[in-house]
């Protein structure tokens, strides 16, 4: 695996605007292809049956549909549901990714044409070889296909507007009684720590119950660095409730 | 400045449906002309969007909320910022892109010829050296048998009377078309080796085709060779060509020389005809599986090869025509 591997793949539109694309894993994209495979496994078996009924009529055009058929799904399986479906398969869309264009722009035809060719080669010898060798040591994670045809595999982005009253609920908050030390703790707390602390309160349910401790301890430890409130506002709350209220105190709302 | 992101999100949400729905519609129906005022509309939702992302980026903010606005931004920059026009399935022009893209790149088509008849160069003189090479170069075993012997084998009496393609005609005519198909796909994929893999399968292609020739000129059968290739082989070979021209416009957009694109740019402006070669090709190599196992197995006397050969001809000046003339601008 080459050490410069991205993660995401950052673009910035030209008024400035910055927005990122989550790259696939190869491991991901092993997953979105033996689903695909056997669902060109299922539609070459689907055809067979059917030429195998057509093969009592006429046996040599049976075969002769059968081998353009088995030839057509295998080319253009790939090609057909990508345009269709704006990049994606039907095992891209059950481990959740999308093909795009590698700069952000409406992906075309004969880019989806080009990458879906060019598996012949990511094929060999056998089982994605090549493929998966270039997607461990592409930037990008693009097997040759990909690079040709100028595309990127991004993992799809659920387009649902957060659950903001879970996060931040608007109740009563002792730390925002300090609205000077509220600011402060606003203006200090690094965008970083805010979104560990976010994904702590989010998944608190799921911890072992000493590990809950301790990370609230951890965290609000970090945040006290940080701001040192009064006593009276501190009075009574637990590590975890502390921290909570400070997310209260970042993102607004609640009373003071 | 610290923003209230509930209020925030209150004010903007209205914004953002606005935009998803707008975008699904236009994801949906990619032909679809905007009127004006739709489009004046779209702007000022990508850009009150994108403002909205770029206010979120200086605060410490939830993730999710930042990953639902990227992806309205990224959708709305792609519909925006996209120059090329959407693709359309139309015939016509389906048609006429062939031979325009053929004839944009004849370096190419050049350079995939010379490579062809470098082998061929080279299968003549590895059997004008030791013609015992005959069994290292040919890999079909139809092929091995002296020329002379399999001529008058397929021009007898027996011959012509029994059909030996008889119930299978069509499931050859199947195979011939996937697997030389198979073969110009491959042509122009090897072509992302910065075209060394297209050097080497055209060479091969043509060492064959030497060798082929040479064994039957040599024999003296030069007219059951040009009466059993020409009617299939004035469309296949010229196939497989254009399969190596599109790998050779690939391996060029790859290397650059003398091109200050970057690469990412030449690829994209290339691709549109790879695919309008590569699908020509594909089209032509349906008719050569049909020729070949219709018409090219079948000699004199059932077909003379008169008739073959001005058959073929007749093949390739169309073809020439095709792709020299049709669509000129």
């Amino acid at each position: 695996m080459s050490e410069g591997r991205a993660t995401s793949l950052t673009i910035e539109t030209p008024e400035g605007v910055v927005f990122s694309y989550d790259l696939a894993s190869p491991v991901t994209r092993a997953l979105a292809w033996i689903v695909d495979a056997a669902a060109i496994g299922l539609l070459t078996q689907g055809a067979g049956k059917a030429c195998e009924w057509l093969g009592k009529l006429n046996q040599d055009w049976a075969t002769a549909i059968y081998v353009i058929l088995y030839f057509a799904i295998s080319v253009g399986y790939g090609i057909v549901l990508e345009w269709r479906w704006h990049g994606q398969t039907i095992g891209k869309r059950v481990v959740g990714l999308r093909v795009v264009d590698a700069q952000g722009f409406r992906l075309q035809l004969s880019q989806v044409v080009l990458r879906n060719l060019l598996r012949l080669v990511d094929m060999l010898p056998a089982v994605y070889l090549v493929g998966g060798l270039a997607c461990f040591c592409s930037r990008n994670c693009q097997r040759l296909g990909d690079l040709a045809a100028g595309t990127i595999v991004a993992r799809v982005r659920s387009p649902r507007t957060p659950d903001l009253e879970q996060m931040a609920p608007a109740k009563y908050n002792s730390l925002l009684a300090y609205p000077h030390l509220a600011a402060r703790l606003r203006s200090l707390a690094s965008p970083e720590s805010v979104s560990i602390a976010v994904r702590a309160v989010s998944r608190r349910d799921g911890y072992e119950p000493l590990a809950r401790i301790e990370l609230f301890r951890e965290l609000a430890a970090y945040f006290q660095s940080l701001v040192q409130f009064p006593e009276a506002a501190c009075e009574g709350l637990t590590d975890e409730q502390y921290v909570r209220s400070v997310l209260r105190v970042v993102y607004g709302g609640g009373r003071g | 400045m610290i923003i209230d992101l509930p209020r925030f999100v209150e004010a903007e949400r209205a914004y953002w449906d606005e935009l998803h729905a707008v975008l699904a519609k236009m994801e949906a129906e990619p032909e679809r002309r905007l009127p004006l005022t739709e489009i004046r509309r779209l702007h000022y939702l990508y850009e009150r969007c994108s403002a909205d992302l770029s206010r979120l980026d200086t605060f410490a903010t939830e993730p999710q909320l930042r990953a639902f606005l990227e992806s309205l931004v990224s959708r709305a920059y792609s519909e925006i910022h996209e120059t090329r026009a959407p693709a359309k399935i139309r015939w016509k022009a389906g048609v006429l892109a062939f031979p325009r893209a053929f004839r944009r790149h004849l370096g190419a088509f050049r350079l995939s010829v010379g490579v062809t008849l470098l082998g061929c160069a080279f299968g003549w003189f590895a059997l004008h050296v030791d013609p015992r090479n005959k069994a290292i170069l040919l890999p079909f075993s139809h092929l091995l048998i002296p020329p002379a012997e399999r001529v008058a084998h397929e021009e007898s009496a027996e011959s012509a009377k029994e059909d030996r393609l008889k119930g299978v005609k069509a499931s050859f005519a199947a195979e011939l078309m996937t697997h030389n198909t198979q073969v110009t796909v491959m042509a122009l994929a090897l072509g992302v080796t910065f075209g060394a893999g297209t050097l080497i399968l055209l060479f091969y292609n043509g060492v064959i085709l030497g060798a082929v020739a040479t064994d039957y000129i040599v024999a003296g059968q030069g007219v059951f060779l040009a009466g059993w290739l020409l009617p299939h082989g004035s469309i296949e070979i010229p196939a497989i060509l254009l399969g190596g021209q599109a790998g050779f416009i690939l391996a060029g957009a790859l290397i650059g020389w003398g091109d200050r694109t970057p690469r990412v740019g030449r690829l994209r402006a290339v691709a549109p005809d790879l695919v309008a070669i590569v699908s020509g090709a594909a089209v032509l190599l349906i008719w050569a599986g049909m020729v070949e196992a219709f018409v090219s197995q079948y000699h004199q006397p059932v077909i003379p090869y008169g008739l073959k050969i001005a058959f073929g001809l007749c093949e390739l000046a169309a073809l020439s025509f095709f792709l020299g003339r049709v669509g000129r601008e």
